[in-house]
């Protein structure tokens, strides 16, 4: 009896540290685009336990008394960006804040995202204070393979309470992006046969760990294995014409599922990459225009899209200031040149959900998808519009002083 | 016949030459329909500017302007005209700076080493930038002379310069840094209170410079012998040249603040990351103050509190403040961004306009000539589809001198806007391939 009591205080007690979790809230937008439909006037969201519950206008959604309200001019679904290296990457770029790249060695695809993520990282809440509520980040560009990329979101303390996906894909350089510090590969010919030896050997591995005779584990094969079974994909971070030709033919030869990543000249090659269904999670917009990415243009996104080729949008890898981009800033200068309006939402929503297989919990406003949602006092492409408040899986994760 | 041959040859040359001093002296274009924003806090909502050989010769309303005959009139209704952009930090032009070999080297002038075809000019152009500091880097206490340039096409550097002191021909500043950039191996500090005494003992070798040739009274014997150094440090001294010193952090702000007021040079204090926790200490000195706007904190250790805030917590404490690119740090196609994300936290839209133009010419002593279109100031400006601080808003045409140099409507021009293919092939630099160039 004394024990029951007990439980039963600690759940009452326990109870009220979880009222925001459970908060039920109610969101009127003057605008609100729920990426699935027209957008609505007068457009409201309830939210219960995390979820949407509701989607309507003012006219046919009675709001409960209980409720509490949230209104702005403008409400889209959480963003998401769709290729950052956050939380591994740190804001001090101070060698022990920086575990996107490991030197070691340039083919690590055993490397887990999830084992050096650090969700309270000030870049992440950085993000998360501009309405990218999801993120997709990992190991980094500059190794053959560096590693794996996941999804989270941006909200949470630790990596469980904000993972979504800890094994989205492998993150692959081609091109002179691999940095010059590894004792091999020193070129873009040794790269490829290195990789594909990988394969080879990672096919043979496949093959056996599904016999009756299967081999003893090796993690790196077994990545490897999952990639040529489809069970995750490879990000191919890729600048250059030639580059982005090189992914495709390994990808032609191996089949595994692929992403292009960065793709600056990917201009020079619609038609291929158009022909090889392959999206394209475009560079940065503002990306410095040196190097590999000497030839980007602001107009890329565009005319991708324009080609059919499906764009998403990334704040990308930055090795010095800023260490982060924004995902949103980067596509308003796409909008800015040429990318549709509704489009660069969907972009930054529903299609990057759709990418990576997360479309059946986040990137529209539907009832029973988690309720991540960004309320904006504007345009949300524009300079002067801000997040005003952030709601992730219907907590109000930040809220603007003066809203 | 031989002398028959050198008359042609004169006749043909002399073809070549009139026209252009010629169409310049008989330039006379007015600018109908247009908003003009002139960046003295007036602004005309359908605008009248009269520019005569490259000189703004009048501007304001339409109701009360008559337009000369004979001017050529040149339509932009539904667009916006404002100063040419004023960009008081950038790295354009692929200079350098000093070297490695030392790291005080008021000598050196980027002068000598800039690439006046550089891609860069044009593209900052193409972001509507008329008239910038092109400065060498932040990775020496100091790292050389900047040059005040017009971004026109030029197959010569000087052809670019504007001088803020022709008598004294001065033509730039003097670059200096403190905070974590300049320390590192010797030669250089390995700490900031070394820095600091460096930066001194050297000012004081100045000083006594400068006395010395006081003290000669004109007397060529009694001159201390010529001394690059000692001479570019004198002019800093005598308040001709101004220092633009490259701080970060509240305290590193604080140490330049102190300096300058020990030797009484006058200072643009750059890129002021933590600017807004001492704003007032700041607004106290009087020194003007640049900032720049980076799209997240971090990078570095010093630009860990990094805010878009920092412009209205200056417009509040009353520092005269702008903005710079650094550009390529930031991009001088999108300088007009790092005024509307001051306007995103608080700060007002008239010190958005000022912070780009008129405050920027300030902290290069051309506050006579540019930044702002006003009767007699040289004839800057550009043409923008809108309102300047939308994302939407084009630069339609850069004017410099009177002169159209730059024209989003030309392929041969647009590509500096968009980029592409092939389209910068002179920039050089990164940031990491060579310290001494750039630097946030």
């Amino acid at each position: 009896m004394r024990v029951l009591k007990i439980l039963f205080l600690t759940c009452f007690i326990l109870s009220l540290f979880n009222t925001r979790a459970d908060a039920q809230i109610a969101v009127i937008g003057e605008t609100v685009y729920t990426m699935a439909g027209e957008p609505i006037s007068n457009g409201v969201v309830l939210i219960s336990n995390g979820l949407i519950e509701q989607v309507g206008t003012t006219d046919n959604i009675q709001i409960p008394d209980e409720y509490e309200v949230f209104r702005s001019e403008i409400v889209t679904p959480g963003l998401i960006d769709s290729r950052s290296v956050v939380g591994l990457a740190g804001i001090l770029n101070q060698e022990h804040d920086q575990d996107q790249v490991e030197m070691s060695d340039a083919f690590q695809p055993e490397l887990r995202a999830i084992d050096a993520y650090n969700a309270r990282e000030d870049l992440v809440k950085f993000i998360l204070r501009k309405g990218i509520t999801t993120v997709h980040t990992g190991h980094g560009p500059g190794a053959l393979v560096s590693g794996q990329t996941m999804i989270v979101k941006t909200a949470g303390n630790t990596l469980e309470e904000s993972l979504v996906d800890s094994t989205m894909a492998i993150a692959i350089t081609l091109g002179a992006g691999i940095r010059g510090d590894y004792s091999t590969p020193g070129t873009r010919a040794k790269s490829v046969a290195m990789f594909r030896q990988h394969l080879i050997d990672g096919r043979e591995y496949a093959e056996n760990r599904n016999s009756d005779n299967p081999p003893s584990r090796n993690l790196q094969k077994e990545v490897i294995a999952d990639l040529l079974e489809g069970k995750i994909s490879a990000l191919v971070h890729v600048q250059r014409a030639q580059d982005i030709m090189t992914a495709i033919r390994l990808q032609t030869e191996f089949g595994f599922p692929m992403m292009l990543e960065g793709a600056a000249e990917a201009y020079l090659v619609m038609d291929e990459i158009k022909e090889a269904s392959v999206p394209v999670i475009i560079h940065p917009t503002m990306v410095r225009t040196w190097g590999e990415t000497q030839n980007a243009s602001f107009e890329t996104a565009a005319k991708l899209k324009e080609e059919g080729i499906p764009v998403i949008f990334q704040s990308g890898y930055e090795g010095y200031v800023p260490k982060t981009r924004v995902a949103l800033f980067e596509a308003a200068i796409a909008v800015a040149n040429g990318f549709e309006f509704m489009d660069a939402l969907r972009a930054l929503t529903i299609d990057a959900a759709y990418q990576f297989g997360i479309d059946d919990r986040v990137g529209s406003l539907e009832i029973g998808k988690d309720a991540d949602l960004v309320l904006f006092n504007g345009d949300p492409f524009e300079y002067t519009t801000r997040a005003q408040a952030v709601i992730v899986d219907g907590e109000v994760v930040f809220e603007l002083n003066s809203f | 016949m031989l002398k028959r041959k050198i008359i042609l040859l004169l006749i043909f040359l002399c073809g070549l030459w009139l026209p252009l001093p010629l169409t310049a002296q008989e330039s006379l274009k007015v600018f109908t329909g247009a908003e003009i924003i002139t960046a003295t806090g007036e602004n005309y909502h359908d605008g009248i500017l009269i520019i005569r050989n490259g000189v703004i010769e009048s501007v304001g309303d339409r109701s009360q302007i008559n337009i000369p005959s004979g001017a050529e009139v040149i339509d932009v209704t539904g667009n916006i005209i404002m100063p040419g952009l004023v960009d008081p930090h950038s790295h354009i032009g692929g200079g350098d700076g000093g070297d490695r070999s030392a790291s005080l080297h008021p000598d050196v002038r980027i002068l000598d080493s800039i690439d006046p075809r550089s891609d860069t000019i044009r593209r900052a152009l193409s972001g509507g930038v008329t008239t910038a500091n092109v400065m060498p880097g932040s990775g020496l206490l100091m790292s050389g002379q900047t040059v005040y340039i017009k971004l026109k096409p030029a197959n010569t550097i000087e052809e670019m310069l504007v001088y803020s002191d022709e008598a004294n021909e001065i033509y730039g500043g003097l670059k200096m840094a403190n905070g974590t950039n300049p320390i590192g191996q010797s030669p250089a500090p390995g700490t900031r209170a070394r820095s600091a005494a460096m930066v001194r003992n050297l000012f004081i070798q100045a000083q006594e410079y400068q006395q010395q040739i006081i003290d000669a009274e004109g007397n060529e014997d009694e001159m201390p012998s010529r001394n690059l150094q000692m001479e570019t440090l004198v002019e800093v001294l005598e308040g001709k040249r101004l220092v633009h010193n490259h701080t970060h952090r509240h305290d590193d702000i604080l140490t330049a603040i102190r300096l300058a007021d020990e030797f009484g040079y006058r200072m643009v204090l750059h890129h002021v990351t933590e600017a807004w926790k001492v704003a007032d200490e700041i607004a106290q000195s009087g020194y003007p103050a640049s900032i720049i706007v980076l799209d997240s904190p971090g990078g570095k250790l010093e630009a860990e509190y990094l805010y878009f805030k920092t412009g209205r917590v200056l417009e509040e404490a009353g520092v005269d403040f702008g903005y710079h690119t650094d550009d390529s740090v930031t991009d001088s196609r999108l300088f007009l961004r790092s005024g509307a994300f001051g306007i995103r936290e608080g700060m007002s839209r008239e010190k958005a306009i000022e912070s780009l133009t008129i405050a920027n010419a300030r902290m290069m002593d051309l506050d006579d000539r540019i930044g702002s279109l006003e009767n007699g100031k040289d004839a800057d400006f550009i043409i923008l589809s809108g309102e300047p601080f939308s994302v939407y808003t084009k630069v339609l045409q850069t004017w410099i001198d009177g002169e159209k140099v730059w024209d989003r409507d030309k392929p041969e021009d647009r590509k500096y806007a968009t980029g592409g293919y092939n389209v910068i092939q002179r920039a050089s630099f990164g940031h990491h391939d060579y310290l001494n160039r750039g630097g946030n």
